[in-house]
């Protein structure tokens, strides 16, 4: 297999608090190849849009962040100076976010935004780089693509401005891609038609991608990979398919548990639930860090937790036989 | 808090701080905000108890004693801050001088605390044509300039503290209209808002114990602000001539009358109006840090 | 179900909105309809479930039921009683909402105790000591110790918050619950068990609820009827199985389709929905339905649809009214 685009070892984020560190993350790993999705899933406080957004090294200054390892085709991001480190964001990695009205400026028309985007990183003129804005426009579904350009971003719907920063993420072509929630702030309808265009998309242009969501749904359906984010770890991480048809890890379980399933869930039966809260982060963290609240803890749950599982789906438990449990509890 | 194995979920969380003791730690770890509340501690302290602490009666005349250098120009400590052209005693002036300047601003200040937080509160809350009415009533009152309208209305009336009091209240309520309106405008879309109304609760339950509590910290910080500029503007006025009236031991007025001598004792215009300086920037301390402690409250 | 639990609690005779939007200061006022001739009958004890996208009036549908907006026509009758005609307590205490976002509907300086029991001081029910003994007994029911009395919202985590909300909303014992998309702003895990204390305590009380919500797997699992709403119209009201079975409207199937389940391997479906819900000031001539309508005919531009009575409830389209040339055309 050849090197991966991207590769994480060993990634630690730590953020001082008044009471002490916070161990926001701790120790994941994770490799990404070309044309890849990734999905990081995980609820708030699980770490997953600080992962992102240490890949793309746009943590605040106060936080810290250490790697063994945190390389992108060849460039090690944490000696990157940050010169080089603005020369890769936005030209070969860029970053989609959840909110687009506060991600585009309100100052400047699209297609000001668009153009700039571009010229940034390569040196192109004015003119073929709005020729570029407008195929990218047609290109993620706008219509009229043109006219839009002299558009400012609170004239469009949410799922418009949500599609122009797609295509501002699209301008240089990237090699890799970070949507953290793009689809959260729209409705299920635009959220179906966004997916699908970055789906597509990411497939055309052989760019990887990595999906930052909580919503299990949307992790189904475009992941090739998945990772499991729970209070700063990968508690699981595996091809989409193995992930969903044999969570092996409780709260994986448990998740897939609280939600219902149309056609299989019985219409107003019980949900599964997971009871109690994410623990504090603050401090010394030792162990699993889902102990609390998960049925299987024991004692030696305080412990050190190996990982299980076969080179592509691995998970982080000292109850090895987590595929058994998952048969025993989802319904096929 | 340390992670413990606990079986009741709730119990590390709500053993976190109450607001109350997150602003208490707040208060205390802002130095600008603990500075300038010091000195505006002293300089309240020193203006209430005005009459004990001052060496001499400030309207005391002694024109065997005029212009007397203070203690650090080679004077004695009979007038630790020396004497005016009357032969009063400067130090006594100075400290009465902070009753005239507190109780202006604090009572300029109420004044149009009320008249504009009413305003604004209701603007902002009602909107439609109580907003329209507002809104022209405040730009209208931003067309006029306070000095000028101020030394018209105390020519014609003549100056004394009551009148001075009551022009600067009447004057200055311009701010507090439009960041209360503004305030309340962001406030009454909350949910919490909507589900008091829909609990059944009166309007004036809602503006009262909805609304304000959680609009009180801009308003304290308005506070601030409009007291300084009303000492301020006392202060300008007095100088002119046209604000209190002496005897009255004012800062403004000891500036105005030691003008004349400003090039031969510069001290008799240097000290009131490093008071002044002072008194002022406590308050504008007092205000930056008040808004700094309690802004973030409402985020989690 | 027994014939006197299913008289009608709550019902909506031809129920309109309209606001006047000014664009610009010079701008001529334009009429926005939000709620256009909406009627419905919620028998006690169902939950209705009302969906569509933003903008398309529930929350406007929802204000008019708690007394916070006045219809511009039609009736909303609760009991068989006009609401307009009753006073502004004696509404409060038959219909009580929770709101979607818990950070946003606790005031944040007041106590947990000062918040459940304002219905009971607004409403001037009993001493101190009784508030302090109903508090409490209602704390319990929606799963929180008494201990919490004293802490303030900001202490709480967004599911603890939701339960205070649920408290204070049913201290009065009301008799409808409007739920505006009250388990959207939860994390996953949260939201189960937001949904489980709903479903018991509709039980337990004999609730009639009002569900908003975007998430129609989450409708499908608490609803019992379903409404769609598309620009101020229902254009499809169903009972549960119906709707989601054999769903009439084509637009109601297009959200169906729009929903991502868990399942990896189905991929991102197509909506065929054309992106742009349309502007409710310039409304489309016709089926207001037709632009994005994959079905659309010219019939459907020029001629409204009138509701059409089905087996299971009601539909607006062209499609199942035996009186419109376009009846036959379902088939292909």
């Amino acid at each position: 297999m050849s090197k991966p685009l991207l590769s994480v070892r060993n990634l630690t984020i730590d953020i001082p608090v008044g009471s002490g560190t916070l161990h926001a993350v701790r120790g994941i790993d994770f490799d990404l190849d070309r044309g890849e999705t990734l999905c990081i899933v995980g609820e708030s406080g699980s770490g997953k849009s600080l992962t992102s957004l240490a890949v793309m090294g746009l943590l605040g200054n106060n936080i810290r962040r250490s790697a063994d390892q945190l390389e992108f085709d060849g460039t090690d991001l944490t000696t990157a100076s940050p010169r080089t480190m603005r020369a890769l964001r936005g030209g070969r990695m860029s970053m989609i976010f959840q909110e687009p009205m506060t991600s585009l400026n309100p100052a400047y028309t699209i297609g000001d935004q668009l153009v700039e985007a571009l010229l940034l990183h390569k040196p192109v003129g004015r003119k073929a780089a709005r020729a570029r804005a407008v195929e990218l426009l047609e290109k993620v579904g706008i219509t009229a693509a043109e006219s839009r350009l002299s558009q400012y971003p609170h004239q469009l719907s949410g799922g418009l401005r949500q599609r122009v920063m797609i295509a501002m993420a699209l301008m240089c072509e990237p090699e890799l891609i970070i949507a953290d929630e793009p689809t959260t702030a729209l409705d299920v309808t635009i959220q179906a038609q966004i997916l699908r265009l970055l789906y597509d998309l990411g497939r055309e242009m052989n760019m990887a991608m990595i999906l930052i969501t909580h919503d299990l749904g949307v992790v189904a359906r475009v992941a090739d990979k998945v990772a499991v984010m729970y209070a700063g770890e990968l508690v699981e991480t595996g091809p989409a398919a193995e992930v969903f048809n044999t969570p092996s890890h409780p709260y994986t379980r448990g998740l897939l548990r609280c939600i219902p399933l149309p056609g299989k869930t019985e219409r107003g039966s019980e949900l599964g639930t997971i009871p109690g809260i994410v623990p504090s982060l603050v401090g010394d963290v030792h162990g699993c860090a889902f102990r609390t609240r998960c049925p299987y803890a024991e004692a030696a749950c305080q412990d050190t937790i190996p990982m299980h599982g076969d080179d592509s789906h691995e998970f982080r438990c000292i109850h090895a036989d987590g595929k058994r449990h998952a048969e025993e509890e989802v319904p096929a | 808090m340390a992670t413990t194995e606990t079986n009741d979920p709730l119990l590390q969380e709500i053993t976190g701080p109450t607001p109350a003791q997150m602003l208490r730690k707040r208060v205390f770890g802002h130095q600008g905000l603990l500075i300038g509340a010091g000195v505006l501690g002293v300089l309240l302290f020193v203006a209430i108890f005005a009459p004990l602490l001052a060496p001499h009666d400030p309207y005391a005349q002694s024109l065997m004693s005029r212009m007397e250098p203070p203690v650090f120009l080679g004077g004695s400590w009979e007038h630790p801050l020396g004497t005016d052209h009357l032969g009063r005693d400067y130090l006594s002036r100075l400290i009465y001088g902070a009753r005239v300047s507190l109780m202006i601003g604090a009572i300029a200040a109420l004044i149009s605390g009320v008249i504009g937080t009413a305003m604004g509160v209701a603007a902002g809350y009602f909107g439609g044509r109580v907003d329209m009415v507002v809104t022209f009533l405040i730009n209208v009152r931003l067309a006029m300039p306070v000095v000028l309208v101020a030394l018209a209305v105390v020519a014609i009336l003549g100056g004394s503290l009551q009148v001075v009091i009551v022009v600067l209240g009447l004057l200055l309520w311009d701010r507090f209209a439009v960041v209360m309106r503004a305030s309340t405008l962001q406030v009454r879309g909350r949910e919490y808002v909507a589900a008091a109304r829909a609990i059944g609760a009166s309007t004036p339950r809602v503006i009262l114990s909805e609304i304000m509590p959680n609009i009180a910290n801009n308003l304290i910080v308005v506070v601030t602000l409009e007291m300084a500029h009303a000492i301020l503007l006392e202060a300008a006025l007095s100088f002119l001539g046209l604000g209190v009236q002496p005897p009255t031991p004012s800062w403004g007025l000891m500036v105005s009358e030691g003008k004349n001598m400003m090039l031969f004792e510069p001290w008799m215009v240097l000290i009131p109006g490093a008071v002044l300086f002072l008194l002022v920037l406590a308050i504008n301390l007092m205000g930056d840090g008040l808004r700094d402690v309690t802004a973030p409250e409402n985020r989690s | 179900m027994s014939p006197e639990t299913s008289a009608p609690v709550l019902e909506l005779r031809n129920v309109t909105k309209t606001y006047r939007v000014k664009q610009g200061i010079f701008g001529k006022a334009k009429p926005l309809t939000a709620v256009n001739d909406v009627s419905l009958s919620l028998p006690r004890g169902e939950v209705l479930g009302l969906v569509g996208e933003s903008g398309c009036g529930k929350s406007t549908l929802a204000k008019i039921l708690l007394g916070l907006e006045t219809p511009t026509s039609g009736q909303v009758l609760i009991d068989g009683k006009e609401i307009l005609a009753q006073d502004r307590l004696s509404l409060a205490r038959r219909i009580q909402p929770i709101f979607q976002d818990p950070y946003s509907s606790l005031n944040p300086r007041k106590s947990i105790f000062d918040i459940v029991s304002l219905p009971l001081r607004v409403h001037g029910v009993g001493d101190p000591q009784e508030w302090d003994r109903k508090v409490r007994e209602i704390l319990d029911i929606v799963g929180l110790p008494a201990r919490v009395m004293n802490t303030y919202p900001s202490q709480m985590s967004g599911g603890q918050r939701q339960r205070v909300a649920i408290a204070r909303a049913l201290i009065m014992k009301p008799e409808i619950v409007i739920c505006d998309e009250p388990t959207s702003a939860l994390d996953v895990s949260v939201q189960s068990q937001i949904l489980n204390l709903l479903g018991d305590l509709r039980r337990e009380f004999g609730l009639t609820y009002l569900f908003i919500s975007h998430d129609l797997a989450v409708v499908e699992h608490l609803a019992t009827r379903v409404a769609v709403m598309y620009l101020g119209r229902i254009v499809e009201e169903s009972d549960v199985a119906g709707l989601f079975d054999e769903a009439g409207h084509p637009y109601t199937q297009a959200l169906l389709k729009s929903v991502l389940t868990p399942e990896p391997g189905l991929g991102v479906p197509d909506t065929q929905l054309g992106m742009a819900y349309p502007n409710p000031i310039a409304p489309p001539s016709g089926c207001q339905f037709h632009p994005r309508c994959p079905v659309a005919t010219d019939h459907c531009k020029r001629v409204a649809p009138r509701p059409v009575e089905t087996a299971r409830g009601r539909v607006e389209c062209h499609l199942f009214d035996p009186q419109s040339p376009m009846h036959d055309a379902k088939v292909a």
